[in-house]
């Protein structure tokens, strides 16, 4: 039985983006990109994952460091979920993802998991993916000629695939400024032996005159293949005063996107999954409506 | 330069090294010319081997060999069932299996290489050819007709059957205003000491002494086992169980690893390392509980019980384990009396081969499984009647005693006073209190209960002829050796094996009050069969109740000798020589004395002893106790229900516990912290689930949930004081009554955070969905009743 | 192909050739023999092998020790200084925070960290704190008052 040692590999530490796409081109999908390494050494120690070369990319600066511009927060991919916690920035810019960020597994790995390695690995159960869809997160990438701007909600492809192409680096996050009156939640059913989501919920809310909701933004991890947005239920907010019957009708929608097909393994069947992604939407929208104030 | 007392909260010896990085457990073990060994285990719970090809593996560079079981059978024997019931069935156990497997993680193949990396990448290219056969995981499903069969010689897989029967049940049920009946399933756990296991054994082949490291909590017996086995002869094997990293009951066997280890170390002359990874841990190291128990519970309106009847089906894994039959027979049904008096007793237990990990005993063995049964019944039966669960208990409980017990399963406790322990939990939690908040909460949607859990437990193991003449197939006492040296320094040699438990500190304790030296001049060893005289090693929670007065023994074989010492030097009669302070004085010229290191150097020079007295200040003792010990206590839990996840918490924990006397109130008090959050994890979290075909679906640490800091309360302890006259300390044992005790305490509050809407039982663990959907189900159930009570008027 | 790395262990620079596939708790463990720093699992769960890197604290299982080229590792070798051992070693033993000692050092690390960042916390911020640690002998209960202590200490 074969646990703690790897494949063998090579290691390759890129100075620049084009570098680092260089190298994936030249393994030609047998090379890996290495984040935080806290979803993808563990695999490999398993041997789940064999990649033939591992490309660090803890060497490449534009992948680091949070920047507030006037039209919202810029995150490298190789924040941190620490940094992003305790970041002031992204406190005030972005609550949300800092109230999200503090919740993943526990400091140890939030010290050197990152963001990028989060939303470019889509594990289904993981915290930040929903909380990029709720945000309206652009995902910002480079390679080796040119780079693409990719909209979160378009990013998420399926079970632990996303629309990045195999030669592309995640390089940054841009996260728009919230609009005024905007409220945000993350709240998530732990599983109490990994702490990933069993089901999470992020809800992102502003509201307009008369307390009428503008803006909607609610998306699911955990409940499903990947995390996605819950537009029917965001459409039945919208427009709405949100009285706690519709906050319930709307939380009843979410994971429709989902057509049925929730997760189901040992820890929750999926009948289970569909009534705690309702009980946790409603949390987390009834939240983001408080925290609009 | 401090001596110390008895009941004294003395800082641990231990530490020092262990929180500066310095302990030295078995994977810390580094030998010149030491070579790693892999195991290549079967993917399959049941199959025939149809081929083993090593080719490609022993291509691999830095591979020295590959063994398969076919090569080394011969030199390794069985692994032996050291409890022995009667008519009981004992398969032959292979350390590499040969022709079939019967478990996901039977060892098929050993790959032994220069580095771990390489042995690792070589058993990933062993080629083994299986003929899959169906398997069985489930107890009950494996004795029906059909079912796959694991063993020829094990008909229907039944192992055994065993029972004990006091009274008559069938009288007292049809007699009885009330009879409850009830399933009750206490789960397959998985152990998880935080270190795994591990071995390193290493040859001389010019001596022909096998040295073998092993994280064991029995090196006496491990050794004795492997020699039986192997016949690699008991006086040239040595084993060390260095700093061991805790053990519940899962490292108390003789396991494959450390044969196959030694075996290969004996062949090739070199040594041999293997390191358990938690996955591989969590498949070749034994698993606890899994009882399916079907009890009937029987007594009257007024709260009286007058009888408890139990079938169980033991799921015993593929293979018998070292102790597994005495589990879940003898450990669990001589208990099941419980605190109370139940005239009239009948237990049946079914033991059952299944495609499984072996089971055995973990934390409590035995009795954490009679404890839930009966304190889960005695609320099932309280609520049956509309009683107080505290009143129904208080009603059964036996009267206080001093001097023996015998209860309807023929065992007889030593002391004890039920109502006193519990009377002092309801000091520290008042429950009028609590029902007051709990209705409260219950109108804001809150649900609140609190559960009660009045135990008893059997420590000490063992008196050696009651344990042989229930299946031990070695003697349970203990022994000790007290070397004063002659500069009044003291080594102690002891037969107990801690891993966690702080012997270091307690027996040192032990010593510095009696001898009156301070602590630091006191060594005390364990854990090498070389240095100490046989001993049985650390489980049952016997270390300081058999091991202990084993260390008392030999203090005052070795006092009597220096006081003869003492007042030879003095000129007088011993009589008159007075022992104070480390001190010895007589007892009308205080101004002549002579302190005990002088005493240590004058049997040491030897110059001027009494007539005919040997020389040297060391003796050895061996206690062989004359009955179990019997703690007891009373705990009691809230938890809080989040009625519409289910999710629950524990909130507050209040534990009193009666082992008798305490020598370090800190350490006892560690314990019991960490046997109840144990308890908690099985109750709100914990179990090893498979899947039809015998695969383990909770894996890894990522799916079996270890209760974290987070899933467990801080806790309030206390005590009372019941001493037991088994041993002259008055001590009955501390290691595992808080798990014993904390299970039932959380399922009890739970089903009375539940009990309005008409739930009386559920099953562990409570992960959320499963308390989600009770909540459900009453919820349903009860409107139909509503709805059928509408259409009916 | 080995690749030669520079590391700054517990305050002295080190060069090693190592295996790309060396995981750094190994290359501490086997390397320069500090065994202090345990392996409890195989999926970064446990947090036995949790050091400092570059002051922060990381299950060492869970990064190759060429990731940590360059930087600077702390071990519970490496904590005490002057001979005296840190705050939190003390508060451990003066709280009977441990007991078999195999998760203690990975649980001092994450401790000594959790007190750098916040030097007054409150039990849950400690449980919450600690909850990548493992330990099977304490319940949790005497770690919890052994930081308490050790923040109550160093006021």
């Amino acid at each position: 039985m074969v646990t703690m040692t790897s494949a063998p590999f090579e290691y390759e530490k890129p100075e620049s983006v084009a570098e680092a796409s260089r190298l994936l081109s030249k393994y030609g999908g047998n090379g890996k990109l290495l984040a935080g390494g806290h979803s993808l050494v563990p695999l490999m120690k398993l041997r789940l994952a064999s990649p033939d070369a591992l490309i660090d990319l803890s060497g490449i600066n534009d992948l680091k460091g949070i920047k507030s511009t006037a039209n919202g927060l810029s995150i490298g991919s190789m924040t941190t979920y620490h940094e992003l916690e305790s970041s002031s920035d992204v406190q005030s810019g972005a609550p949300l993802l800092a109230d999200a960020a503090s919740q993943v597994a526990d400091t140890q790995v939030r010290n050197f998991g990152t963001i990028g390695g989060a939303v470019s690995h889509s594990d289904p159960a993981s915290d930040l993916p929903p909380v990029v869809l709720a945000l309206d997160a652009t995902m910002v990438t480079g390679s080796q000629r040119s780079g693409r701007e990719i909209p979160a909600d378009r990013f998420f492809k399926d079970f632990l695939t996303t629309a990045l192409r195999p030669n592309e680096v995640l390089v940054r996050i841009d996260i728009p400024k919230l609009p005024a009156n905007t409220g945000t939640a993350y709240v998530k059913m732990a599983n109490k032996a990994s702490h990933y989501a069993l089901v999470g919920v992020a809800a992102v809310i502003t509201l307009g005159a008369g307390g009428v909701c503008e803006r909607a933004r609610v998306a699911l991890t955990g409940a499903g293949p990947h995390a996605v947005r819950a537009r029917r239920a965001e459409r039945i907010l919208e427009g709405k005063v949100l009285a706690g019957n519709v906050i319930r009708n709307a939380s009843k929608r979410v994971g429709a996107e989902l057509d049925g097909m929730f997760n189901e393994d040992v820890h929750a069947s999926a009948e289970y999954r569909e009534a705690m992604t309702q009980v946790y939407a409603e949390r987390a929208i009834t939240a983001a409506v408080a925290n609009a104030g | 330069m401090t001596t110390a007392k008895l009941g004294e909260a003395v800082r641990r010896i231990e530490d020092d090294r262990l929180i500066t990085g310095r302990g030295k457990y078995v994977d810390d073990v580094k030998l010149a010319g030491m070579l790693h060994l892999a195991l290549v285990r079967s993917p399959h719970a049941h199959a025939t081997i149809k081929n083993i090809d090593v080719s490609a593996a022993a291509a691999v560079p830095g591979v020295e060999t590959v063994f398969t079981g076919a090569d080394l059978q011969e030199q390794m024997g069985s692994l032996p069932a050291g409890w022995v019931l009667e008519d009981m069935v004992a398969p032959d156990h292979p350390p590499i299996a040969f022709e079939k497997v019967r478990v996901v993680g039977d060892a098929v193949a050993a790959v032994v290489a220069d580095s771990a990396a390489a042995a690792a990448d070589a058993a990933q290219l062993v080629d083994v050819t299986y003929d899959v056969l169906p398997a069985v995981v489930d107890a009950e499903k494996a004795t029906q007709s059909g079912a796959p069969q694991l063993h020829e010689d094990a008909k229907n897989n039944v192992a055994f059957n065993w029972d004990v029967h006091g009274g008559d049940y069938s009288e007292a049920a049809k007699s009885a205003e009330v009879v409850v009946k009830q399933r009750i399933i206490n789960q397959r756990l998985i152990p998880n000491p935080m270190e795994t296991r591990g071995v390193v054994a290493d040859y001389d082949i010019g001596s022909d002494h096998l040295t073998v490291y092993s994280s064991t909590q029995i090196p006496h017996l491990m050794r004795l086992l492997f020699s039986l086995v192997t016949g690699h002869p008991e006086h040239k094997l040595r084993v060390i169980a260095p700093d061991v990293g805790g053990g519940f009951g899962c490292k108390l066997y003789l396991y494959a690893e450390e044969i196959i280890a030694g075996i290969i170390a004996k062949n090739l002359g070199r040594p041999i390392k293997w390191t358990e990874g938690r996955q591989e841990n969590y498949v070749a190291t034994t698993h606890g509980r899994d009882h399916i128990a079907d009890v009937e519970i029987c007594g009257n309106k007024d709260g009286t019980i007058t009888g408890l009847k139990a079938h169980i089906y033991a799921n015993l894994g593929a293979y018998l384990s070292t102790f597994a039959p005495g589990i879940p027979t003898v450990l669990f049904g001589l208990m099941l009396s419980g605190q109370y008096k139940i005239p009239n007793i009948s237990c049946d237990v079914t033991g059952v081969f299944t495609n499984t990990t072996p089971v055995d005993a973990y934390r409590g063995a035995g009795r954490p499984e009679a404890t839930y049964l009966v304190e889960r019944m005695v609320d099932r039966f309280a609520q049956e009647i509309g009683r107080d669960p505290v009143v129904v208990r208080r009603k059964n409980f036996l009267a206080p005693f001093k001097n023996g017990k015998e209860v309807a399963t023929g065992v007889n406790y030593d002391s004890g006073n039920y109502r006193g322990v519990l009377n002092k939990a309801l000091e520290i939690f008042d429950v009028k209190e609590f029902r007051d908040q709990q209705r409260a909460a219950r109108r804001e949607g809150k649900l609140l209960g609190v559960g009660f859990s009045t135990y008893i437990e059997i420590c000490g193991m063992a008196p050696s002829a009651v344990a042989a003449a229930l299946g031990a197939g070695a003697g349970l006492w203990e022994s000790s050796t007290v070397r004063v040296h002659p500069t009044g320094k003291v080594t102690v040699l002891t037969g107990t094996s801690p891993h966690g438990q702080g012997h270091e500190t307690s027996f040192a304790q032990i010593v510095s009050s009696t001898l009156g030296v301070p602590m630091e001049d006191v060594d005390v060893l364990h854990g090498d069969t070389d240095r100490q005289q046989f001993g049985t090693g650390t489980f049952g929670s016997r270390s300081l109740a058999v091991g202990g007065q084993a260390l008392m023994m030999s203090l005052r074989k070795v006092m009597d000798k220096a006081t003869k010492i003492a007042a030879h030097e003095l000129d007088a009669d011993p009589k008159m020589v007075q022992f104070a302070d480390g001190v010895f004085r007589l007892e009308d010229i205080p101004e002549k004395e002579l302190p005990f290191g002088d005493v240590a150097l004058a049997a040491h020079s030897a110059v001027n002893l009494p007539p005919r007295m040997e020389p040297g200040l060391e003796e050895t003792s061996f206690f062989d106790p004359e009955n179990f010990t019997w703690p007891f206590g009373a705990h009691i839990c809230v938890v809080e229900i989040d009625e519409a996840t289910g999710e629950t918490k524990v909130a507050k924990y209040v534990a009193v516990d009666d082992i008798g006397n305490v020598i370090n109130p800190m350490i006892v008090d560690g314990m019991v912290h960490g046997g109840i959050a144990q308890g908690i994890g099985q109750a709100l979290q914990e179990g090893a689930v498979y899947d039809d075909d015998g695969q383990l679906l909770t894996g890894s640490m990522l799916d079996y949930a270890v209760p974290t800091a987070e899933d467990v309360p801080s806790f309030i302890t206390d005590r009372t004081v019941t001493p037991t006259k088994v041993n002259e300390l008055g001590a009955k044992g501390a290691g595992e009554a808080g798990t014993i005790a904390s299970s039932p305490a959380v399922i009890n509050a739970v089903v009375d955070a539940l009990k309005h809407l008409g739930v009386n039982h559920i099953d562990m663990p409570l992960r959320s969905e499963s308390v989600w959907r009770t909540i459900q189900d009453a919820k349903e159930a009860q409107r139909a009743k509503r709805s059928a009570a509408r259409k009916g008027s | 192909m080995p690749t030669t790395i520079n590391v700054t262990v517990n305050g002295t620079t080190r060069t090693d050739t190592v295996d790309e596939r060396l995981l750094l708790v190994q290359y501490l463990r086997e390397v320069h023999s500090l065994t202090g720093t345990h392996i409890g699992c195989d999926t970064s769960s446990c947090g036995a092998c949790t050091v400092h890197l570059d002051g922060k604290s990381v299950k060492s299982c869970t990064v190759f020790a060429v990731q940590a080229d360059g930087s600077e590792v702390t071990t519970v070798e490496g904590l005490a200084s002057n001979g005296t051992v840190h705050p939190v070693q003390a508060a451990f033993k003066e709280k009977h925070g441990l007991q078999c000692g195999f998760c203690t050092p990975g649980m001092i690390m994450t401790s000594v960290e959790l007190l750098e960042r916040n030097p007054d916390p409150s039990e849950e911020e400690i449980r919450s704190g600690i909850r990548g640690n493992l330990c099977r002998c304490t319940g949790y209960h005497n770690i919890v008052q052994a930081v308490k202590f050790a923040a109550m200490e160093s006021k």
